[in-house]
């Protein structure tokens, strides 16, 4: 593994209250990395992704962004923020404003591109995920696949880094999940760095190269999918897995 | 039946010799509840964005203590205004600078003194407003904003507040109205609103009675009106962006735009199709 690391997560816990979710968490994501979270509910997999993106302050421990810790970022916090995008189960999509608007928003604001290189790029992203006719339209008047898709566009038009998916399709009809797990895949062929908290274990599967198994705030178990899937070394994996694969 | 008559009478002879006292009353009373109503707004939307302003218990302490204490002067100013009667706060604002100063300094025109006491009581009742309106917006759209690098202030301007407009709007037409009326206590700072024009027309003419039914009528025509445009307002606002039909581009897609693309294969063409282009 001689990429260069994007990100590294160093001893990171996390507290609620008195109540601890992440516990000396070590991983890193490398350049053009697929990586698979998988895990209980109630693991700590989005706490984790949500540390990542600030969205929590860590309790404790480090998470350097190219060897810088994002803790103390100050007012880089906002191109941090960029440079790492972010897709939420519940999509998250601005209600106010159209499909395009959603997508241009952040070029314009915290990227500061002028507004026609931003609308000419978003059309371009748009595309990419087949949404480009629905730039007009409206959160509310798409499906929650074609939401998705665009919240996907969103986070890509900033140019990021590395995306980070919160159970991308957990909120989506069984048929529309396809459609997103298909940009999703797009995506990996096409070397974004991806870390994917998912309980779509055929994609976690197929499109990853590296599978993170959490349990209680631990990572118990991390491998390749191979590895993981067909081999797993800790007990905790092989129930979880049972329970997903059908033993 | 004849007291009727007589009133009728009365009410018809004030209204034709004084009437251009009542209308630039009612004039000033519509011109201040206005202004107030439009500077409190203002008011009431930058302290409703101060006051979520998030901050975490790692952030520095400068930032913490920063935040923390512009909260408490925003909850002063609230409590404050909200706590005490508008008619003393008038009083306090326009003759303490007389008295601290021996009466070199004083407010200069009664509109000042009158504008600045009913927009920094109306920004009171906003500010509050504002912030129950942020606070009813869905949570995942201020992480969305967040999530793109949005600071505070702008997730505020561009995604929150034009979603919490929606639920803040009626709350501005409710202080309007009550501006129109409450104004009325001016007078103790010799401003001349609609209800001061009744002081000065019972002064001269002792009809009492047949005033207060003129000025009856006056208020509630300036309050009927301005509730009547103010719903229209809102039903403007809801329908604009209910529905907005989705503009497709016909050279793309030329089926229905209301599919789910679930089995949609003009989606799966693009996506098979693109090649790369980073
Ligand atoms: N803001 C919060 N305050 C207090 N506790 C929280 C908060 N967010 C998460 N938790 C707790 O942290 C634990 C882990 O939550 P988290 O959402 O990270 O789990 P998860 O692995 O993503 O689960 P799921 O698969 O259900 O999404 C849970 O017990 C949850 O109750
Ligand atoms: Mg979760």
């Amino acid at each position: 593994m001689d990429r260069e690391p994007i990100l590294e997560v160093r001893h990171l816990s996390k507290t609620f209250g008195t109540n601890p979710v992440l516990k000396d968490i070590n991983f890193e994501i490398n350049q053009q990395d697929v990586i698979s979270i998988i895990g209980p509910s109630g693991s700590g997999k989005s706490t984790l992704l949500r540390c990542i993106n600030l969205l929590e302050t860590p309790t404790a421990g480090s998470i350097l962004y190219r060897g810088r810790d994002i803790t103390e970022l100050g007012k880089d916090v906002y191109s941090y923020r960029a440079k790492v995008g972010m897709v939420f189960q519940s999509f998250n999509l601005f209600d106010n404003l159209t499909v395009m608007e959603n997508c241009t928003l952040g070029q314009t604001r915290v990227l500061h591109r002028d507004r026609e290189e931003a609308e000419e790029y978003a059309l371009q992203i748009l595309s990419r995920v087949g949404m480009a006719p629905y730039c007009n339209a409206r959160p509310r008047q798409l499906s929650g696949g074609q939401k998705q898709r665009v919240a996907i566009a969103r986070a890509m038009a900033l140019d990021p880094e590395v995306i980070l998916f919160d159970e991308p399709t957990s909120a989506l009809d069984p048929e529309l999940v396809g459609e997103v797990l298909d940009v999703m895949r797009d995506l990996a062929g096409q070397g974004m760095t991806m870390a994917v908290v998912t309980h779509e274990m055929t994609f976690a599967r197929q499109v990853s190269n590296r599978v993170v198994f959490m349990d209680d705030g631990i990572i118990m178990e991390e491998g390749s999918p191979e590895e993981v899937f067909t081999d797993p070394q800790n007990e905790r994996t092989r129930e979880f897995l049972g329970r997903y694969l059908g033993r | 039946m004849s007291k009727f008559s007589q009133l009728l009478q009365d009410v018809l002879r004030l209204c034709s010799k004084y009437y251009p006292i009542y209308l630039s009353g009612m004039k000033n009373t519509l011109l201040l509840a206005l202004i107030g109503t439009v500077l409190g707004c203002v008011i009431g939307f930058v302290c409703g964005v101060l006051n979520t302003i998030p901050f975490d218990p790692r952030d520095p302490f400068r930032k913490r203590a920063l935040v923390k204490c512009v909260r408490g002067v925003i909850r002063a100013y609230v409590e404050l205004f909200r706590g005490t009667p508008m008619v003393l706060q008038a009083v306090f604002i326009y003759y303490a600078l007389p008295y601290f100063t021996d009466g070199a300094a004083r407010f200069s025109s009664v509109w000042a003194a009158s504008i600045l006491v009913v927009s920094v009581n109306t920004g009171a009742y906003m500010t509050e407003s504002v912030r129950g309106g942020i606070i009813s917006v869905d949570p995942g759209q201020v992480e969305g904003a967040m999530a793109i690098g949005l600071t505070h202030v702008q997730a505020m301007m561009y995604v929150i507040l034009p979603q919490a407009v929606r639920s803040i709007l009626p709350q501005i037409g409710n202080n309007f109205i009550i501006n129109l009326k409450d104004t009325s206590v001016m007078f103790m700072i010799s401003f001349t609103d609609f209800f001061a024009a009744h002081r000065g027309v019972v002064g001269a003419t002792y009809l009492y009675f047949p005033s207060a039914v003129i000025e009856m009528i006056g208020y509630l025509t300036m309050t009927l009106i301005s509730s009547f445009l103010l719903r229209r307002m809102e039903q403007r606002l809801e329908g604009s962006s209910s529905f907005e039909l989705v503009v497709a581009d016909p050279l793309t897609l030329t089926s229905g735009v209301y599919r789910n693309p679930g089995s949609d294969e003009l989606f799966r063409e693009r996506s098979r199709d693109y090649t790369g282009k980073d």
